[in-house]
């Protein structure tokens, strides 16, 4: 079954510049998605457009057999820059998507203290975003889209403001967490040992005008072994095809 | 090989160890302890009416520059605000000043909440109406004080219609800033978890401003003390500011001194009351601030 269906989407901004350029693209239910690309390439506008913050010039998108016209709880949103409302406690911020849909106090409540322990910081509910590492906090962010139950989950470079380590640690409890309550992700990374660790498909984007230059499926079982022969090899050939397009932007 | 072997078994790595937030205890900056800073803070105080005590003394029986009356010793004006108080005229003009200044900063604060929000959510009222606003604003407020006199009597509403005038510019900005200046990828999470743009405005750009807008209030309470003096001068029988000029009359510098000392002690109170209230509302932005 079809969840994303993205048919012959372009964006162009005012001064003339064509940021995607006719892609078309569908998207399995429950499959891992990573759109992949130097800055510039347009993934994060067409994960825009699938969430509804950016109206797509000519195309449209359809997710779950509707067209995107605006921004909706079917489709939970993971900001590089987490997005956390800092009035709220970790607890109250997972609440937020709850208390929108009307859920009494006491429902919500036990519906946000089930994800907040999905994501492992039970311990930490009281606490305020400021209170929080990094990547507490995006366990954080997570949770809330959780807990609003959407049938699609959107991820804008998530990790991409976090260490190393921390990053590592992160998508391995992503994919955890995805095993347990599966969805539909679209994950927008430049890092390619990212994609090829969690996804099942890779869409490899190219620069000026934003276009699909190839589509690379994933067949290795999880958990991926990073250091492995596969995924090194993998590693090897993304990254020409990545190369190709960074030299086309005339930047290194 | 090395690198396999400097590998580090990546299950042991907990993730996120509680942020370290490096904040000394008992030491603050220029590592001055914090006893320390109280007494200097306490001789400070003391200092200034040991100074203040020995220019008037000296004055009366030294130097004799002016008349003793003229400057008056700080048991002086304590023992007429004990005379005064006892009488009951000290609390009549307190209340007084009191309730022009809670009526004035109570009216600035609702319209200029209301109207910063407007402006700040509507693109066509604000260019229509914050031209009209940015021109008065440099405007002295005590430049209107006799019109206001003029327009609104001797009575009450002058003095509560200028400080609601004075007080609603801090207010008015402060609001408009902090509905404007709500950071986008708030209002994009939001939207993302459903919420409509009227519950956007309740649950995230409100709740965002707040800060803004308590800044705003703070700045404006204390300019409603300020201005309530001036126009007490102008009109009034009763309230703080009518007890200086009034005890001018009559050479009563320890009635003006005492007034002017009652309207400091009033002006630190409210401002730890609204610091308090700062804190609480905005607890989550940390203790860091508002310790002064």
């Amino acid at each position: 079954m079809k969840s994303i269906l993205i048919e012959g989407v372009s964006k162009s901004y005012t001064e003339g510049v064509l940021a995607l350029d006719e892609v078309s693209l569908e998207l399995p239910e429950n499959s891992f998605t990573c759109l992949l690309g130097p800055s510039g390439c347009g993934k994060s506008t067409l994960l825009n457009m699938i969430a509804g913050f950016v109206e797509p010039t000519t195309g449209r998108i359809l997710v779950d057999g509707q067209e995107v016209t605006r921004a909706g709880a079917d489709r939970g949103v993971v900001f590089q820059e987490y997005a956390l409302f800092p009035w709220r406690t970790a607890i109250e911020n997972v609440e937020f998507g709850p208390m929108i849909q009307g859920l009494p106090r006491v429902e919500r409540r036990t519906v946000a203290r089930r994800y907040l322990s999905l994501v492992g910081l039970a311990e930490h509910e009281t606490k305020y975003p400021r209170e929080l590492s990094g990547g507490m906090k995006q366990r954080v962010a997570i949770a809330r889209v959780l807990a609003n139950h959407p049938s699609v989950l959107l991820m804008d470079e998530p990790f991409g403001a976090l260490d190393a380590q921390t990053r590592e640690v992160m998508q391995e409890e992503l994919l955890r967490i995805w095993g347990e309550d599966k969805k539909t992700v679209v994950f927008v990374t430049h890092s390619i040992s990212e994609s090829i660790f969690l996804a099942d498909r890779i869409v490899v984007m190219a620069t000026r005008p934003g276009t699909i230059k190839e589509i690379v499926d994933v067949t290795m079982p999880h958990p991926r072994d990073r250091s492995s022969a596969a995924f090194v090899s993998l590693e090897r050939e993304i990254k020409r095809l990545v190369r190709e397009e960074v030299a086309k932007l005339g930047v290194t | 090989m090395e690198a396999e072997a400097v590998r580090q078994p990546r299950a042991t790595v907990t993730v996120a160890a509680s942020p370290a937030k490096a904040t000394e205890r008992g030491v603050s900056r220029r590592g001055l302890s914090r006893s320390t800073i109280l007494g200097l803070r306490v001789v400070s105080l003391v200092l200034f009416f040991v100074i203040w005590w020995g220019v008037s003394l000296l004055n009366a029986h030294v130097l004799k520059v002016f008349n003793p009356i003229l400057l008056p010793a700080p048991d002086e004006v304590l023992r007429t605000g004990i005379t005064m108080a006892a009488s009951g005229e000290l609390a009549k003009h307190i209340l007084a000043s009191l309730s022009r200044v809670l009526w004035g900063f109570g009216i600035a604060a609702a319209l200029g909440i209301v109207t910063g929000t407007a402006l700040g959510r509507s693109r066509l009222l604000e260019h229509l109406v914050e031209p009209m606003l940015e021109m008065l604003r440099p405007i002295p407020p005590l430049a209107f004080l006799p019109m206001m006199v003029l327009w609104f009597g001797i009575g009450e509403a002058s003095k509560v219609a200028f400080i609601a005038y004075a007080a609603f510019f801090p207010i008015f900005t402060t609001t408009i800033e902090g509905i404007k200046y709500v950071d986008p990828v708030l209002l994009r999470a939001a939207a993302s978890l459903g919420a409509s743009e009227r519950q956007i405005f309740w649950h995230v750009v409100l709740p965002a401003a707040t800060p803004s807008i308590i800044t705003g209030l703070r700045l404006a309470f204390g300019l409603s003390f300020f201005v309530i003096v001036a126009a007490e001068f102008i009109a009034a029988d009763s309230g703080l500011g009518f007890l200086i000029n009034d005890a001018r009359t009559f050479f009563l510098v320890s009635n003006m001194l005492l007034g002017a000392a009652v309207i400091g002690v009033i002006g630190v109170l409210a401002n730890v009351l609204l610091r308090k209230l700062e804190g609480r509302l905005l607890r989550w932005r940390g203790e860091a601030r508002g310790q002064a």
